[in-house]
């Protein structure tokens, strides 16, 4: 079946796995397959670059200010940084290379702030609850955490939020 | 007294160094404060929500837009009426009460000591209204040029609307992308105070513009006439209003209003939120009450789509925070504050859907509507305006260097149109390069010329090119005209003043 559908993400909030793709803000699966690498769900020419000149690799290209940020996949170590410093909160880590589960990196700006260790709940773009992940790696940078999160298997992909405990 | 505590004391973003203490008197009981909060602050924290009672219905009035710009906070201190708390720093043994109806003057003691304040009179080059993002690079700018700059202030506080914004800024590193907003509004301030030739006047209003290009300037104990050769007009937005039953009950704020609320004064506005508008300023302001502990029920947008940014949709559906379209606001409900909420679907003319009624249980209800440019100083300066929906209200026409039609006055910042800071400091530096350029000799006139095409460049050719300005874009296209244009206009509408 050969369909083009419309970007539904400015209705919804939420972007799908195709829309990624179709705007090359997925990394192709043989490089999901290698470890960790970033992606930035940043679909909109917005005026911002910020995430191109602190990436220590050098793996984010723009043309100009407006355009979508692209990432030499081969380039990208998942080191994070991009993470901690997209203001929009957009860029996010995953490493589905391991066998036993997958990890996700999120940028994390509410209290409490969990611990290594800690059993926590993992939502999806929606904020439906996926289930429930654990911290393996914690750290900070001008207030924005960023945060690992070992997560079962297949759920790389969707997990993109945590919560301590349920939100009042 | 209601005895609630809405003070925030841990919060991801911020960290709140509260003042010293001070007891300040409310109707008679003392009440604590922290040095550096408003009175309106002060009193909100503490749970009163109403501030006052409207004159005709007597109908509970609580504050609005928390930053002097809609006068729903008139309280009576010391003995003066109708003057806004959420302007009025806390001062240890003041006393505040509310008003019934008009305010009057009371013929007491305190009244009796007042010696009418002496006016002091400034000659400077540029004089700067309002110390916001775009007023502050204006003068940083022109002070680097070896001008003199004053800049006069409505709050106690520098650095406007970037005081309460928590969210990084976006833009480039040039441009402090990357840095929260009350940080830059921090770093601007400390590079003023370095500043021998900026002086700043907090606390002070421009209440007018007079014959002989004279500004007016007024303080609780201070009068100045200001005689600038150049004027900068940076006094922003403010939020606009949304006509449905009862949206003037306490609990139902602006957006800004309850951002200055949470993140400038670290005071929860509420328990439990709806949000009205999806633009960016709903978007964040929705973020940050989540930020701040507030529960938020939803966002509404009347339009199919959402309103701001993606990247901030995002960051609330993640935590499951519903984003509602095509819905708007049916009525809010409550006797003293809002305890609910109604919203209700509407269909393709946006003419309401009867049966999709939602009801939430809320004490607070933002609206997020849009701004709308405070032109107010401008229009009665003399500026020709025009009306312009995509720039939210009123904006005086001007050339590209953001010259009016008043001779040597200039706008830079959400006055111009409303767009965001980063825009707004860009325009700062824009007006105040020209004004350089006519101030200075030729050889760094030429220079601050240089740099001001630069900057326009940038602003129209780069950061501007972005789809999602684009309304914006056309809008401040169609206000900004040429030389010749600006002429013919100064020709048909002669401005009685003029600068310079
Ligand atoms: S994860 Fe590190 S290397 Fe990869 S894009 Fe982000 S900053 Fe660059
Ligand atoms: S820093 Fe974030 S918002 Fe800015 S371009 Fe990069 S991914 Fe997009
Ligand atoms: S003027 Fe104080 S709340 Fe608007």
């Amino acid at each position: 079946m050969i369909y083009v559908e419309k970007f539904t993400f400015r209705e919804t909030g939420v972007i799908k796995l195709e829309e990624l793709k179709r705007l090359n803000l997925l990394p192709p699966q043989e490089r999901l397959l290698k470890g960790p690498v970033a992606i930035l769900e940043c679909p909109e020419e917005i005026p911002c670059n910020i995430c191109v000149p602190f990436c220590p690799s050098k793996a984010i290209q723009m043309e100009s200010i407006i355009a979508l940020p692209k990432i030499v996949w081969d380039k990208c170590t998942g080191c994070g940084i991009c993470v901690a410093v997209c203001p929009g909160l957009a860029a996010f880590v995953v490493d589905i290379s391991k066998q036993d589960a997958d990890y996700v990196t999120i940028p994390h700006e509410l209290l409490p702030v969990p611990r290594v260790g800690d059993k926590v709940m993992i939502l999806s773009r929606s904020g439906e609850i996926l289930g429930e992940g654990v911290v393996i790696r914690v750290w900070e940078r001008n207030k924005t955490y960023v945060i690992t999160i070992k997560v079962p298997k297949g759920l790389g992909l969707e997990v993109r939020a945590i919560l301590s405990k349920p939100l009042k | 007294m209601p005895h609630i505590d809405r003070r925030i004391y841990e919060h991801p973003i911020i960290t709140f160094n509260r003042g010293k203490r001070v007891i300040f008197y409310f109707e008679g009981h003392p009440i604590e404060a922290y040095e550096g909060e408003s009175v309106a602050v002060a009193l909100y924290a503490l749970g009163v929500d109403v501030f006052s009672w409207s004159p005709k219905f007597s109908r509970p009035r609580g504050p609005f837009c928390m930053i002097g710009k809609c006068s729903s906070c008139f309280m009576t201190i010391n003995g003066v009426p109708n003057i806004k708390a959420c302007k009025y720093p806390v001062r240890e043994g003041l006393v505040v009460e509310r008003q019934r109806g008009w305010g009057l003057l009371a013929k007491s003691s305190i009244l009796e000591d007042y010696k009418p304040a002496s006016s002091e009179k400034i000659e400077t080059d540029v004089l700067v209204i309002g110390g916001g993002p775009a007023g502050l690079i204006a003068a940083l700018t022109a002070a680097n040029y070896d001008l003199n700059v004053v800049i006069v202030d409505e709050h106690f506080k520098l650095g406007g609307q970037l005081l309460k914004q928590t969210h990084k800024f976006f833009g480039n590193v040039e441009l402090f992308g990357g840095l929260r907003g009350f940080q830059i509004a921090e770093e601007l301030a400390k590079k003023i105070a370095l500043e021998k030739r900026i002086r700043v006047l907090m606390s002070t209003i421009a209440y007018g513009v007079f014959r002989g290009g004279y500004v007016g300037v007024v303080g609780e104990n201070a009068h100045y006439i200001i005689k600038p050769k150049a004027l900068i007009i940076a006094t922003g937005a403010q939020e606009k209003y949304l006509d449905f039953p009862n949206n003037d009950l306490p609990g139902v704020i602006g957006a800004g209003g309850a951002q200055t609320i949470m993140n400038e004064f670290g005071v929860k506005p509420g328990e439990s939120a709806l949000v009205v508008g999806s633009g960016n300023v709903g978007l964040i302001v929705a973020y940050q009450l989540l930020q701040a502990g507030v529960r938020v029920r939803a966002v509404i947008e009347i339009l199919p789509e959402i309103g701001g940014w993606f990247i901030h949709a995002a960051k609330i559906r993640r935590y499951g925070i519903p984003i509602l379209t095509r819905h708007t606001i049916k009525y809010v409900e409550g006797d003293v504050r809002v305890r609910k909420a109604t919203i209700i679907a509407v269909d393709e003319k946006f003419n309401p859907l009867p049966g999709t009624e939602k009801e939430f249980d809320v004490d607070l209800v933002l609206l997020a509507i849009g701004l709308e440019p405070d032109s107010r100083l401008a229009i009665q300066a003399g500026a020709v305006v025009k009306y312009m929906p995509e720039l939210g209200g009123f904006v005086p026409v001007r050339t590209r260097f953001l010259e009016t039609t008043v001779k040597n006055m200039y706008i830079a910042g959400d006055i111009s149109g409303i767009e965001e800071a980063t825009a707004a400091m860009l325009e700062g530096k824009i007006a105040s390069l020209a004004i350089v350029s006519r101030l200075v000799d030729t050889s760094r006139s030429s220079k601050a010329l240089e740099e001001a095409e630069k900057v326009l460049k940038f602003l129209w050719e780069e950061y501007r090119a972005s789809p999602l300005l684009l309304r914006a874009k056309r809008g401040k296209e169609a206000v900004t005209i040429s030389i010749n244009e600006l002429e013919d206009l100064r020709k048909k509408f002669p401005s009685p003043v003029s600068f310079g």
